[in-house]
This record gives C-alpha cells, structure tokens and sequence, in this order.
C-alpha cells in the first residue's frame, strides 16, 4: 500500500514535467483559426480546436473537456468580437490559466486586426443577439485570413521567442502563396459580383464584402432568432419585387428552412464549409475557400 | 502662285514643328522630370502613411465599437456589468401549501415546500459584476423576494487566473457540493429544486467562507476543491464558535465521449454542524411543539450529467441525463419541547440517517423546445431515539417518522430567444404519507443585461 503511495506521490510531482514540453500548446476557439495557427505554426505548435465546423460559435458548452484544455494551453487563439462571449468567460475562469487571460500575449483575438463590418449603431436586445463590436464571422474574407496570419505570426514570436525566425519564415511562405491563391480565386470568382442572396444567420457578410455580393435577407427574424414560418413566408412574398440568386447557409446551420425557401422560390441552397472542415473539400484554409467559391459558381449558373 | 505659297506654308509649318520642339527641348523636360519627382515623392509618402496605418492597425487593439459603453463618460466606463433576472409563477396547488412537509427529515431552511398558491412573483435577481485588478474579478447578486425583501444571494471576489490551475473564492457564494447546487435557480431545468436538495438543504447549500479549487494539469478534465464557511446554512445553523463551521470537499471528473456527447461525475463531503437547530412538529397528543437538534451532519453526494447533441451541436436537438444521490447522517441530541408546551422538555440521543436523490433527463425535440421528466426518491429509516425511562414514544415525533417520499415532474418549455423561457411544469408529490399532491406550475425567466458564461 506505501509503495503505491509513493508511485503515485512521485507520478503525481513529475506530471509538470512531462507536460511541459518543447512544442507550444494552442488552443484555437475555432477551426479556421487551428488551420491559420498550423499554417504558422509548422511542428513548432500543438493545435486543438475547441469546436468543429459542424457546432455553431455562439453556442458552446463551456464543457469539462475544453476546461481541460483551456487550462493546458500556451496561446488561445480564438475570434474575439463576443462570438465566444456565452462560453469562453466560463472556460478562462475555470482554468486559471494566467497564461492566456484577456489582455496578455497568450490571448489572441483575431477580430482585433481586421476591418469590421456592421458595427451597430444602436444595442438593444429588440434587435436579436446583435455583437455591440460588430460582426464576428470574419473568416471569410481571405484578405482577412492574411491579416490575422501576420499578426498571429507576430504573436506566436513573441509567446515563443526562440522560434521567432521560423514562424517569420513560414509567415512569409504562407503569405506568398496565399496573395497568389486570392488573385486566382479573385479573377475565378467575377460572375458573383453584384448578385443578389439570402442567408441564414448574418454571417456571410465578410464574404459577401470580398466578392462583391450583397444579400437582400435573412432566414433569421432577427439575429440569433430561429426562424419561423411567418418571417418565411413574407421573405418569399418579397422575393419577386428583390429577387435573390440563391440561399446561403453555413454547414454547422439547420437546413429546413433554407430548402423550404429553396423549394418554394425556386432557387438553389447552398450549403458553404464556412470553416475549415465544414465540407469533405475544406481540409485547410485553401481548400475552404477553393470549395467556398465553387459552390457559389456552380449555383450561379 | 496661290498654290505655291499654301505649300510653302504648309512645309514651313511641317518644318517648324520639329524645330520648335527641339528649341524647346531642355525646359521642357526638365519641367516634365520636376513633376515625375514630385509625383513619386507624392506616392512615396502615401505609400509610407498606408503602410504605418496597415502596422498601427495590426500592432494596436481596433478602436472600442461605437456602442453606448465607449460614448459613456471616462468614469462610467469602469462600471460593472449589470444583469437582471425576472422570474415569476403561476402556481395550482391541490394540497394546502402551509401544510407541506417531507416526512421523515428534519424540516429547515424556508425553501422546503411547493411556494404559494396562484400568482407569484419568483425570485427577482440583479447581480453587479466586474473585475477589480488584474487578481480578482467581484460579484453581487440580490435575491428581491415576493415579500418585498432583499437578501444577498451572492456576494464574492474570486482570483484571475491565480497559477497553476488554483482558483480562490470568498466571500458568500453558492456551495460547489453536488450538481446542481453550484447553479442560479434560473438556470434550473425545472420549477423546483429536487426534493431532496429541500429535504437536505432547505433549498440550496450556500454560505459565507472560502473555496479553494484545483484544476489538475491533466488531459482528462479533473478537478479538486475544498470550501471552509461558518456553518450557519441549514443542515447546520449558528452555533457564536470561533473557526471554521463547516467544511466541504469535492471532486470532479469529466470528459467527451466523440463530438457529440461529454459527462461530469463528482463527489462531495460535507461536514456541518448545530446548536439548537429548531423545528416544529406534532406530538401524539396533536399538540404543536418545538423540538431542538444539536449534533454533527455529515453528508455525502455523487452526481452526475451527461450532454448529448448531434456532432456536438445543440442548436436543434439536444438530450441532458443528470441524476445526484445524497446520504447524510446526523449524531447528537435531540429536545422534545423546548418551549414545554405539551408533554414536557426532555433532552434524548438521536442518531439518524436519510438518503435520497433524483434522476432527470431534458430533450430538447426542436429548437427552442424542451421537454423533461424528473423522478425523485427519499427515504428515512426510524432514527435510533433513546426513547427508554421516558414518557416519549416515536409518535411524539410524527416528522422523524419512517417514510420514503416521492414525486414526479414533468415539464415543457419554450425559450423564444436566448434570454426568454416560460415553461409548465405538471408534478405528483407524495412527500408525506396518505397525501398526493397535483401541482401544475407556469412560469416564465427573463434575462436582461449582460449575459454572463453558464457553466457545464
């Protein structure tokens, strides 16, 4: 019985040291940004992504798992804008990870570095679940992807100094490739703009924004409202005087009500990766918008 | 003649032009050279400020949203977040309320019956809540009762991110002990609190003290704790003592099962005690009495919750298993009629020990849709009373009188948005034997302002 004791007592004081190790350890809140960190990241980082593609980030369960693992990591990488507000608090709280509490270097915010859209001009809860720092579903803008990569790559140099160079490296390799993956899907994605669309949630705007398109609804009433069948009908009703092209929504989202507008307006439904994952073709960030783009083409035609 | 002189000029003109140009020549190009200059020097500079507004942009955080915090004057902006909930029911009682009871265990705490008969208003919480320096982050809630009253719920600072995985409370907060303790009521899946947190708590477990919690640097989420208060919260009461009045540990595990399923398991201990912990009951002559328990309570509780939704997403449909198992057992004396308003105070060892629990399961069939049944279980077995060279029998203790209460619950809820729910909750009560009581509750929860993180 006391040697167990003692085998348990020593496991038990040597833990740290296992755990400790040379690789960094990132916990992203979502799968793009686990993508954009290993881009960066090379085998110098351990990337966990705290939801899938297939969860909506609004609505997380702060669960013991992820606590777990909050308490464990180097650098949070996560969107920031209040996306995360109904569960991260939760998590940094439990944790007690020194390391990654707002305001310190192991705390990145993705939503910090790039332009925001639909900064609201009046909050109030009438309005739905509006975000007072404006909308963070800033993925899809590739150019935002390349923002948040070379702050990201700063970050990671300055939570990990002596791997600085290397990150350096990988950043300008990755940027290198990525300006030459945005001029491609730039020029393929020509006959998108100035289409109208319909989406689910109002998280298609950053793409929207890059592409040109602009949306003439929303299957939601209001922002974090499910929809329902008089908001769909008068969205129907509308649709001759405003026609759309098609109806967007991300993989994670319910999709009757977009197939029941698809069926009744006659126009395709499509179901965008909206992140990395999110489709057997969004292996990465490539993959995610090389898919992203030709979903939209091929509803377009 | 005349044609002769028209090409003249013509020549001349065709001649000219050259020449003219190459008079012009030097100044004009060196003009031409001065605006290129000018032009790139013009770029350049433009060039230089896009490129330090694109490095001011990535170096700096972006400017605060244009919401009403940032309009707000510099002394405001420090103030804490303010979150209000309203709740209220309608409540049908069958059973005359004022005549609840649990058979079979020591009534305390106001929190033990079905409330009031029709219209109430629940409980109205406002919780002020902020960081006070990079070390501690401070809470406030106030419970406003129907009866006009206020009480502090909640009131602790707790540490931000101490190191290693250690979180230190104080202050009065709600007790780690189980479940669903750790929870606001208005994040409860039901009306009410299970019968055996009223039997065994009175409600819920909160008191004035410290907690200490340890997260283990684990894969597996695992977590220790230990909380030290004074003890004044039912099953124990204020006993004027120096030191710490009651202690509580705990344990958790947890993990996922794939994407879609996680679970939490848990132990607790706590060990309280009282000093003329009074309670009122009926003797054999049907006389009111008062009657008095001093002595230790030990109790134990495991628990455990399980989360299922498809790939982990809950938005659409979603499943939660939670069941708690509580064992308590009490040492000490009890006194027959304090106040001698029947047979006469007499003093008597008591040993008594009641276990209980409940399981529930919440599926929610569409989006914003639940349904939930809950089943609770009590039982007291007689407790050993040394009832010899007395005048007393066990019928002068009608509530400590063997018996194994039971309800069932069964609720719906509809939640038009994140921060809106109104649920009817129909229940079947057999806390006391011969008495079936038919309860049918409405109620609605409201949240307003800053909605704070909910807890697994």
């Amino acid at each position: 019985m006391k040697n167990i004791f003692t085998v348990l007592a020593g496991a038990f004081l040597a833990l740290p040291a296992f755990l400790s190790h040379a690789v960094l350890n990132v916990l992203a809140c979502e799968p793009e940004w686990a993508a954009l960190t290993t881009e960066i990241g090379g085998d110098k980082v351990r990337v966990s992504s705290a939801t899938t593609a297939q969860q909506d980030p609004h609505r997380i369960e702060a669960r013991p798992s992820l606590i777990a693992r909050t308490r464990n990591a180097d650098l949070l990488v996560c969107t920031g804008l209040e996306l995360e507000v109904g569960w991260l608090p939760a998590l940094l709280q439990q944790s007690a990870n020194p390391k990654i509490a707002p305001g310190q270097p192991g705390n990145f915010e993705a939503g910090r570095f790039v332009q925001r859209l639909d900064i609201p001009a009046r909050v109030d809860r009438s309005d739905g679940d509006v975000h007072a720092a404006g909308n963070p579903h800033i993925q899809q803008d590739p150019h935002n992807i390349a923002l948040v990569a070379l702050a990201l790559a700063k970050r990671l140099a300055e939570v990990d100094p002596a791997n600085a160079s290397y990150y350096q490296s990988r950043q300008t390799d990755f940027s290198t490739r990525w300006t030459a993956a945005m001029a491609k899907w730039e020029k393929r994605a020509a006959p998108l703009e100035n289409i109208a669309i319909i989406e689910h949630h109002k998280n298609m705007e950053y793409l929207m924004h890059w592409l040109g398109m602009h949306q003439v609804g929303t299957l939601e009433p209001k922002p974090g409202i499910e929809p329902g069948a008089a908001h769909l009908t008068q969205l129907l009703s509308r649709l001759p005087q405003q026609p759309a092209k098609m109806v967007l929504r991300g993989a994670y989202q319910d999709d009757r009500a977009s197939l029941w507008l698809s069926e009744h307006a006659r126009i395709p439904a499509v179901v965008l990766p909206f992140t990395v994952g999110g489709s057997e073709r969004a292996k990465d960030l490539f993959g995610l918008f090389e898919d992203t783009l030709q979903r939209l083409l091929d509803a377009n035609k | 003649m005349f044609r002769h002189v028209a090409l003249a000029t013509a020549l001349a003109a065709t001649l000219a032009a050259p020449l003219h140009a190459s008079a012009m020549d030097d100044a004009e190009l060196s003009r031409i050279r001065v605006e290129i200059k000018q032009l790139k020097e013009a770029y350049e500079s433009r060039i230089q400020a896009l490129e330090q507004r694109l490095q001011a942009a990535e170096s700096r955080p972006a400017a605060p949203a244009r919401s009403a915090a940032a309009a707000a004057s510099p002394a405001n902006a420090f103030n804490p977040a303010v979150s209000l909930t309203l709740g209220g029911t309608y409540a049908n009682l069958k059973r005359d309320p004022a005549q609840y009871r649990i058979q079979g265990f020591i009534p305390g705490g106001d929190e033990s019956g079905p409330g009031k008969r029709s219209f109430n208003l629940g409980e109205s919480e406002l919780s002020l809540s902020a960081n006070v320096d990079p070390h501690f982050s401070g809470k406030l809630t106030f419970a406003l009762n129907a009866e006009n009253q206020a009480s502090v719920e909640e009131a602790h600072f707790e540490t931000l991110g101490l190191a290693n995985g250690l979180n230190l409370k104080g202050g009065r907060f709600l007790s780690s002990i189980g479940y669903l303790n750790g929870q606001h009521a208005h994040a409860w899946d039901f009306v009410d609190a299970p019968l055996v947190y009223k039997a065994m708590f009175g409600g819920q477990y909160k008191q004035d003290g410290l907690q200490l919690r340890w997260l283990a640097p684990t894969e597996r989420f695992l977590e220790l704790g230990i909380e030290a208060g004074n003890g004044n919260a039912f099953p124990g009461n204020d006993r004027s003592k120096n030191g710490i009045g009651a202690v509580t540990i705990f344990g958790h595990v947890g993990d996922d099962i794939g994407d879609s399923a996680s679970w939490r398991a848990g132990v607790s201990l706590l060990r309280t005690a009282s000093a003329a912990r009074n309670f009122s009951d009926i003797d054999h002559t049907g006389t009111g009495v008062t009657d008095a328990f001093a002595g230790d309570t030990h109790l134990w509780a495991v628990d455990g919750i399980y989360k299922w939704s498809p790939n982990g997403n809950s938005t659409r449909i979603n499943f939660k298993l939670q069941g708690e198992y509580f064992r308590r057992k009490e040492n000490g004396t009890l006194t027959y009629d304090t106040q001698a308003q029947s047979l006469g105070t007499t003093l008597l060892r008591y040993g008594g020990a009641q276990s209980g629990g409940y399981v529930q399961g919440v599926f929610q069939y569409a989006p914003n849709w639940r349904v939930g049944l809950r089943l609770d279980k009590l039982n007291a077995v007689a407790p050993s009373l040394a009832l010899a060279g007395t005048a007393l029998t066990s019928a002068d203790f009608r509530q400590l009188l063997p018996y194994a209460p039971t309800r069932s619950s069964l609720m719906f809820d509809f939640s038009p948005s994140e921060f809106s729910r109104i649920r009817l909750q129909f229940a079947q009560d057999k806390a006391r034997p011969g008495v079936t009581d038919n309860q049918v509750f409405l109620q609605y929860i409201m949240s307003l302002g800053a909605h704070g993180a909910h807890s697994f």
